[in-house]
């Protein structure tokens, strides 16, 4: 028998039958020939090699190194660089292709743990998931101060915008004494690039029940509401048929688990705009009202729905509740920077290889978010700007990447974490156009409670088209960070607050794309 | 209204069927239907996988459903789980792709590498 | 119709949202007739103003009658970045009608919306309650004639 150095066994499969695998076949042994190998090395068919490389796939013996998708160009190389000179092509190594591969994350995963692997729709794949054992714990074996207790030491930040401590939210309408108490989900999620939310309504459902339960058997709520956009028809149908199983199964209702605790949740729906994210304006529209803002104080933990003390809190926020219930806050706190602990789901769109969601630790950097979760840039384009936290964000450029994505953090950049959307430009997108874009959303979402916002919005979008025709001067650009500023001040909610953020870091960062579309 | 006690045994039967112990499935078909999921054609995916297994009478096969994963620009997507096998991940399904990944992978066991996405979890 | 959506809702305030989704999409017209608004006023108690208010703040709701199939084109950034503009433009040629307008057969109606939450598939539209992802000029025209055709 002949002694060979080297065996490469050839996986013939329809997939490298497709690639040319009998061609590639003859040009190998060819090569093998040419540099009089071919007593030295063993080639042999075989079947599927049993990895997953794609096109046509080797493994050689005795080394065992597996390679994927190996073209006919690429066998002088392999030739001289493996079987001659004993070093592995490493660009074509499977291992190499599998560092581009999907990283789903999901041993990081709090709030979309289940997403994407139980079945929405059966609350048993739910509690096999380990669903309901937190509510289960709260019920019988804390009381509601510890429950409180436990999210306030968790370090939880509200997921809606603002990042106000949730814990602390729940512990000023916990000791109030009223008759009726809400606890109200802010599923109206318009924030452009932002669907977080819906996928944890879709994907989980009863993750979002289980939060709810506990949220309302820590401040003593009996009534809960969920306030999803119209738009969102997948998430209306899932949750309704995930409360009536979890009546069904005692887990929603009256005296839950034998306790004296009992709680319905009802789901009211919205009609289009965006402004009822804002919790006051929220209220109002549950109220069967147009959806302009209250004043504040009192705030909504004080009186909220029909003047009863309601705590609001956004979806993933309350996502995040069982995990602490039942694991307990250290685990949580093992999650990213000590001041805005968790994970935290963005979504990725815009010029990248693979848009999508992705949910990390607190604290990533945008650069890895997007590098490692998103694919890095679409094949052939390059990284120009982010627009991070949907039309209330801030345009950052290359350099500004490698910020940690937490609270603290970005406050240094002056930039919110906003809904976690992450929209990625390429070299050839046109700022100009894209503010053009953010502030035509401001003008139409504009509630018109406030002259300020009103009339502000409007304003800021006839300079931005002006400027975006090449009719604009320096003085509009001028007038633009003005009059945003003025109503940054002045506005009655955030929504007049915020087109500063966008505007002022567009200028700030691409200024002279500004200043070269100007009628000079 | 169900007592603690039976939470506990609808848990450990559910976790037992999630490992593909319940009597009978072989191979477990997971669809992923969210709103990116239908959006891209998960349902005519679905449809294609029912009526495939259905008409084969492959009685060993469970189809389900499941949210998103997060991979967006490569819905539909579907994962074929095997009991002591790594669990595979197919993108950008279509009911032709679904004939192939049934026959080649579901009946001969050989995974469909050009449409993987993804291996185990 | 009016009787048989009234019976599911308490006729208090807080409803109001409800039924006028209901009535709006029980209508083949998808809006909101004057009618309409006189019998919700009663049922509910509510002054005939107070419900224009409403409708008008909510971009979901119409007055004006609409085609069978609502398309609601989204124009927020993301699906701006990647090209909501041509899909428009290209919606127009199939339909024949602009934004706001209903073609002349009343089968469709061309909307604007806002972000509908699926920009991972940007650009995106809605009919009636469906999604549609990813579109292209030539993806668009396909799913219009196939809602022609099916009618
Ligand atoms: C214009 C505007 C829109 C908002 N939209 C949302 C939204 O869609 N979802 C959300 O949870 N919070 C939104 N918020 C923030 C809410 O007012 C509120 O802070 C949040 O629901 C509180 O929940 P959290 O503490 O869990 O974050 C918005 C605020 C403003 C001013
Ligand atoms: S921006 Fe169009 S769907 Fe979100």
């Amino acid at each position: 028998m002949k002694y060979y150095r080297s065996h490469v066994l050839i996986g013939i499969s329809d997939a490298a039958l497709q690639a040319g695998v009998k061609e590639f076949e003859t040009a190998l042994r060819n090569e093998l020939a040419k540099k009089n190998l071919q007593d030295e090395i063993n080639i042999l068919e075989t079947g599927p090699l049993g990895f997953f490389g794609k096109g046509i796939c080797l493994t050689v013996y005795p080394e065992n190194i597996q390679y994927t998708d190996v073209k006919i160009e690429d066998i002088a190389e392999l030739v001289e660089s493996h079987f001659l000179k004993g070093r592995p092509v490493k660009r074509l190594l499977f291992e190499e292709a599998l560092k581009g591969q999907v990283n789903f994350n999901y041993a990081n995963r709090i709030v979309l743990k289940n997403s994407g692997i139980i079945d929405p729709e059966n609350i048993e794949e739910y509690i096999g998931a380990g669903g309901y054992e937190a509510l289960e714990k709260a019920l019988l074996k804390m009381q509601p101060n510890d429950v409180i207790a436990e999210v306030k030491k968790s370090g939880l930040r509200g997921r809606g915008g603002a990042g106000f401590p949730t814990g602390l939210k729940w512990s000023f309408t916990a000791p109030i004494d009223a008759d009726q108490k809400y606890i109200v989900i802010n599923a109206d999620e318009g924030e452009p690039g932002t669907f977080k939310d819906r996928l944890i309504m879709e994907g989980d459902p009863h993750i979002l029940l289980e939060g709810i339960a506990l949220a309302a058997y820590a401040v003593g709520a009996t009534k809960a509401i969920i306030y999803i956009r119209g738009e969102y028809k997948l998430c209306i149908e899932r949750l309704r048929k995930a409360i009536a199983q979890a009546v069904e199964y005692g887990i929603l209702g009256d005296k839950i688990f034998g306790t004296e605790f009992s709680l319905a949740i009802d789901i009211k729906v919205g009609a289009g705009a965006y402004v009822c994210g804002e919790e006051t304006a929220l209220i109002e529209s549950l109220e069967g009202n147009r959806g302009n803002p209250r004043w504040k104080p009192p705030f909504p933990g004080v009186k909220g729905v029909w003047q009863k003390p309601t705590v609001v809190n956004n979806v993933e926020t309350i996502a995040n509740v069982p995990f602490i219930i039942r694991n307990g806050a250290d685990a949580f706190l093992q999650h990213g920077p000590a001041k805005s602990s968790g994970t935290k789901v963005y979504t990725l769109m815009g010029d990248i290889a693979r848009p999508g969601l992705c949910e990390v630790d607190m604290g990533t950097s945008l650069r890895t978010i997007i590098n490692e979760f998103g694919g890095g840039m679409k094949k052939g384009i390059k990284f120009k700007a982010a627009l991070v936290g949907g039309a209330a964000g801030v345009f950052l450029p290359d350099r500004m990447l490698d910020v940690n994505m937490d609270f603290e953090s970005l406050k240094e950049y002056a930039a919110v974490l906003g809904s976690g959307a992450v929209l990625v430009m390429n070299e050839n997108t046109d700022i100009v156009d894209m503010l053009w874009s953010v502030l035509r959303f401001f003008r139409h979402e504009s509630c018109g409670k406030c002259s300020p916002c009103k009339l502000g919005t409007a304003l800021l979008y006839d300079l931005i088209s002006k400027i975006k025709k090449g009719e604009g001067t320096m003085a509009d650009l001028d007038q633009m960070v003005m009059v945003a500023e003025m109503m940054q001040q002045t506005s009655f909610c955030a929504l007049g607050q915020s087109p500063i953020m966008p505007i002022k870091s567009a200028l700030d960062n691409f200024r002279y794309e500004f200043e070269a579309r100007l009628n000079k | 209204m169900k007592t603690l006690e039976e939470l506990k045994k609808i848990r450990e039967k559910a976790q037992a069927d999630m490992k593909l112990r319940s009597t009978g499935t072989r191979v477990k078909v997971i669809v992923g239907m969210g709103t990116s999921g239908i959006a891209m054609g998960a349902r005519d995916v679905m449809k294609a996988f029912l009526d495939e297994i259905g008409k084969r009478n492959l009685s060993d096969v469970q189809i389900t459903q499941t949210g998103e994963k997060g991979l967006t620009s490569m819905e539909p997507v579907v994962d074929i789980v095997i009991e002591g096998k790594s669990a595979v991940t197919y993108g950008e399904m279509t009911p032709e792709k679904v004939l192939k990944v049934i026959e080649e992978h579901i009946i001969n066991g050989n995974v469909v590498n050009e449409f993987v996405v993804a291996v185990d979890k | 119709m009016y009787e048989k959506i009234f019976a599911k809702y308490e006729p208090t305030k807080d409803n109001l949202i409800y039924i006028l989704h209901d009535i709006q999409d029980e209508h083949p017209q998808h809006y909101l007739s004057e009618d309409a608004v006189q019998r919700v006023s009663e049922y509910l108690n509510v002054p005939v103003n107070h419900i224009y208010g409403v409708i008008t703040f909510y971009t979901m709701y119409s007055t004006k009658p609409r085609g069978n199939n609502i398309i609601r084109l989204c124009e927020s950034p993301p699906c701006y970045l990647k090209g909501s503009d041509n899909i428009y433009k290209k919606l127009k040629t199939v339909l024949g009608v602009k934004a706001g307008e209903t073609t002349a057969d009343g089968l469709f109606t061309l909307e604007f919306c806002a972000c509908l939450g699926v920009c991972g598939n940007a650009p995106v539209m809605m009919i009636n309650d469906d999604v549609y992802g990813n579109l292209t000029e030539e993806s668009v025209v396909t799913i219009i004639e196939k809602i022609r055709g099916g009618k």
